[in-house]
C-alpha cells in the first residue's frame, strides 16, 4: 500500500521538522561564523577569554557604598559593591514610584478641580520627556547648582540640601547623608516611573463599576474609606500585571545612572571592561544579573498578584 | 455669580478639599513666583538662541540646509497623507472622492515611503550629483527624528517575525524566538547599544567597518523589535478562533492565512500600541548620548561645554526637554484619535 502515500514533499510533518532541522543549522553556523570572528578580533586585540580578572585588583575608587571597598579590591568585590548600589536605589525607587504614582493617579480622578490639574500637568510633563534627561536636569540643573555646605538650606529642620546632597541628621542616630548623585538617581526614577504608575492606577480605579462606588456611599463609607475598603482593592487586580513591567523597567533604567556617576552595578561594570577590556565577561554578567532581578521582581508580584485576585463565587 | 458657585463646587464642596485648594494654591503661588522669576530675570537664554541651529541639525554645512528642508517638506507630505488615509480607514468619509482617491493609493503607501526614505537619505548624506556630508555632522533634533523612525520602521517587520515564532506550533523557532525576546526585555537599553557600538564590531569581520549611526540603529532595532514583538502577540491574540478556521476551510495555507487574513487584523488592533512604543523609542534616542552619538541630549552636552555658556544647564535642558515634550505630547494625542 506505498503506492498510494502522498510523495513526501506533500507531508505536513516533514516540512515542519525540516523547517525545524534548517533553523538549528543556521543558528548553528551563525553563532559559528561569529564565535570565529570574536576569537580572530580578540588574538588581534590580544584579549583572552576568562574569568580570572574577577579576582585581580581592582584599583578604582567606587564613590559610595555600603558595604566596606577599596581600590585593592577585586574586580569581583566592586561590581558586588555595585550591585548593593544598583538594588539600593531600585528598592528606594520602587517604593517612592509606588507612592508618588498612587497619589497622582487618585488625583486625576479628584473631584478637587486644583488637584485634578496639578497631577495632570505632573504625569503629562514627566511622561514625555526622556528619563536621561530628566536625570541630568536633576543633577547638573539642580543638585550641582544648590549652595556650599556651609550655606546649606533648611527642609524644615527635617534635612539640609547642599551640593554635598540630602542630609537627613534625624534619620538615624548618625545621621544619613545621601549624596547628590544618589538622590537624583532616586528623584529621576521616583517621579519618571510615579507618572508612568499615576496612569496605570488611575485607569483601574476607573475601570470599577459606577455601582460600586454608589452601593459604598449609601451603605454610609465617606470618600476616603470607599477607596480604601471598597475601590482599591477591586481597582489592584488589574493595576498590579502593568505595575511589574514598571518595576522591571525602574530596575533596568536605574543603569542610567552611568550617565551622572552613581557607581551601580553597569558604572562598575562598564569601568571593569575599560580597564580589562573583557566585553564578552563583563557583558554575560550584566545579562545574568539583570535577568536575575528580572526573574525576582516578577515572582515576588505574582505572589502579590495571587494574593489581591478577588476569590469569585 | 457663577465663578462663585463653580468655585464652590470644584474647589471647596467640603472642608478637606478647602484646606487642600488652599495648600495647592499657596505651593503653586511660591513654585510659580520663583520659576517665572527665575525664567525672566535670571535665566540667560542666550544660549539657546544662539546656537539654536546646532540644536535643530547640528554641524549640517549651513549653505546646504535647503535639502534639510526639502526632505522635512517631502517627508510632512507623505505623512499627511498616510495619516489622513488611516484616519479615513478608521472614520467613515464624508468625501466619496476623497475616499476613492485614497484607495488607490492605500497599497501605493509602502514603496512610497521607502522611496521618501531613499531620498532623504539621499538629501542628507549627498552624493549621486549632491556634495555630500559625512554622518558625524547629521546631529540634534534630525539625527534624534532619524534614528527614532529608521528604527521604528526596521523593527516592526523583526517584531512581526518574532511575534509569528513566537506563536509558531514548531518548537525551534518558539524558543528561539522566546529567547530572543525574553533576552533583551531583560537588558536595559544601554546595555544593549554597548552591545551594539563595542560588541558587534568584535563579531564581525575584522575589515568590516560599520558607520557609528548604524551600530546605534542595530541597538536599537535589536532592542525595539523584542518590545514590539509582544505588542504584535497581543494583536494576534486578539483575533478570534473563527478566523483561523475560516481562513483553514478556504484552503489557505499558513503563509496566506497570515498574510490575507491574520496580519491586516492584528497589525490594525495594534497600531495605537504601536504609536505609543514609537514614543518610548523617541524618548530612549537620548540614550545615544552615552556611546558618543551627537543626537539633540549629545549636542546639548557638547553646548554646555561652550566656554561662554558653561553652567547653563537649566536652560539647556529645559529647552531641549520641550522640543522632546512636544513631539511626545502630540503623538499620544496622535494615538488617543486612532483608538477612538
Amino acid at each position: 500500500m506505498t503506492n498510494s502515500q502522498p510523495p513526501i514533499w506533500r507531508n505536513y510533518r516533514f516540512w515542519q521538522i525540516a523547517i525545524q532541522v534548517v533553523a538549528i543549522i543556521i543558528a548553528l553556523v551563525i553563532v559559528n561564523i561569529l564565535w570565529n570572528n570574536a576569537n580572530h578580533n580578540l588574538r588581534q586585540l590580544g584579549i583572552s577569554l576568562g574569568w580570572d580578572f574577577l579576582e585581580r585588583q581592582a584599583s578604582f575608587d567606587i564613590g559610595e557604598s555600603l558595604v566596606k571597598y577599596d581600590a585593592t579590591d577585586s574586580y569581583g568585590r566592586a561590581l558586588g559593591v555595585g550591585l548593593v548600589n544598583s538594588l539600593r536605589v531600585a528598592t528606594l525607587g520602587i517604593l517612592f514610584a509606588t507612592v508618588v504614582g498612587i497619589t497622582a493617579g487618585i488625583g486625576r480622578l479628584s473631584d478637587n478641580w486644583l488637584v485634578r490639574n496639578i497631577s495632570l500637568v505632573y504625569v503629562e510633563i514627566f511622561r514625555n520627556t526622556p528619563l536621561l534627561l530628566q536625570l541630568l536636569f536633576w543633577y547638573f540643573g539642580v543638585f550641582l547648582s544648590l549652595p556650599k555646605p556651609e550655606n546649606k538650606i533648611s527642609l524644615f529642620g527635617l534635612g539640609y540640601l547642599s551640593r554635598n546632597g540630602i542630609d537627613l541628621p534625624t534619620l538615624t542616630y548618625q545621621g544619613v547623608n545621601l549624596t547628590p548623585e544618589f538622590s537624583t538617581l532616586l528623584l529621576g526614577l521616583t517621579f519618571y516611573t510615579g507618572a508612568f504608575i499615576a496612569e496605570i492606577v488611575r485607569a483601574g480605579i476607573k475601570s470599577v463599576s459606577q455601582g460600586q462606588r454608589e452601593a459604598g456611599l449609601s451603605l454610609g463609607l465617606r470618600p476616603g474609606l470607599l477607596m480604601r475598603l471598597i475601590i482599591f482593592p477591586q481597582a489592584l487586580k488589574l493595576i498590579i500585571p502593568p505595575l511589574t513591567s514598571q518595576y522591571l523597567n525602574l530596575m533596568k533604567n536605574s543603569s542610567l545612572a552611568i550617565a551622572i556617576g552613581y557607581p551601580d552595578i553597569y558604572f562598575v561594570a562598564s569601568t571593569t571592561f575599560n580597564q580589562t577590556g573583557k566585553a564578552v565577561e563583563v557583558m554575560i554578567l550584566l545579562m545574568i544579573t539583570y535577568l536575575t532581578l528580572s526573574l525576582t521582581i516578577s515572582i515576588v508580584m505574582n505572589l502579590v498578584n495571587r494574593t489581591v485576585q478577588i476569590k469569585e463565587r | 455669580m457663577d465663578q462663585l458657585i463653580w468655585l464652590r463646587k470644584n474647589l471647596f464642596n467640603n472642608w478637606y478639599n478647602g484646606v487642600v485648594t488652599i495648600v495647592c494654591v499657596i505651593g503653586l503661588f511660591s513654585l510659580g513666583r520663583g520659576v517665572l522669576f527665575w525664567i525672566f530675570n535670571q535665566a540667560k537664554w542666550q544660549v539657546v538662541t544662539v546656537n539654536i541651529h546646532l540644536f535643530l541639525v547640528g554641524r549640517f554645512p549651513r549653505a546646504l540646509y535647503w535639502r534639510i528642508w526639502l526632505a522635512l517638506a517631502i517627508n510632512s507630505i507623505v505623512g499627511l497623507i498616510t495619516w489622513h488615509g488611516l484616519m479615513q480607514k478608521y472614520h467613515s468619509p464624508k468625501n466619496q472622492l476623497l475616499q476613492k482617491a485614497y484607495q488607490l493609493i492605500r497599497p501605493l503607501l509602502a514603496p512610497i515611503w521607502l522611496l521618501t526614505f531613499i531620498i532623504t537619505i539621499w538629501l542628507l548624506g549627498g552624493g549621486f550629483g549632491l556634495q555630500s556630508v559625512p554622518t558625524n555632522l547629521w546631529n540634534g533634533l534630525l539625527l534624534t527624528l532619524l534614528m527614532a523612525f529608521v528604527s521604528i520602521a526596521l523593527s516592526f517587520p523583526l517584531g512581526v517575525l518574532l511575534a509569528l515564532g513566537r506563536n509558531s506550533e514548531l518548537p525551534v523557532i518558539r524558543w528561539f524566538s522566546i529567547l530572543y525576546i525574553e533576552l533583551v526585555r531583560g537588558l536595559p537599553l544601554i546595555g544593549i547599544l554597548f552591545i551594539a557600538q563595542v560588541m558587534l564590531p568584535l563579531f564581525l569581520p575584522a575589515d568590516w567597518r560599520l558607520d557609528r549611526l548604524v551600530r546605534g540603529v542595530a541597538g536599537l532595532v535589536l532592542f525595539s523589535a523584542a518590545y514590539m514583538a509582544e505588542n504584535v502577540r497581543g494583536g494576534l491574540q486578539s483575533i478570534p478562533r473563527g478566523q483561523f478556521e475560516a481562513a483553514r476551510a478556504l484552503g489557505l495555507n499558513t503563509f496566506l492565512l497570515l498574510i490575507l487574513v491574520v496580519l491586516p487584523q492584528a497589525l490594525r488592533a495594534v497600531i495605537p500600541t504601536i504609536v505609543g512604543q514609537f514614543i518610548g523609542l523617541f524618548k530612549d534616542t537620548s540614550l545615544l548620548s552615552l556611546v558618543g552619538l551627537v543626537e539633540l541630549t549629545g549636542i546639548a552636552r557638547s553646548i554646555l561645554a561652550q566656554p561662554q555658556f558653561l553652567g547653563r544647564y537649566m536652560e539647556v535642558y529645559i529647552f531641549i526637554g520641550a522640543v522632546y515634550w512636544l513631539f511626545c505630547y502630540s503623538m499620544s494625542l496622535a494615538a488617543r484619535r486612532l483608538e477612538i
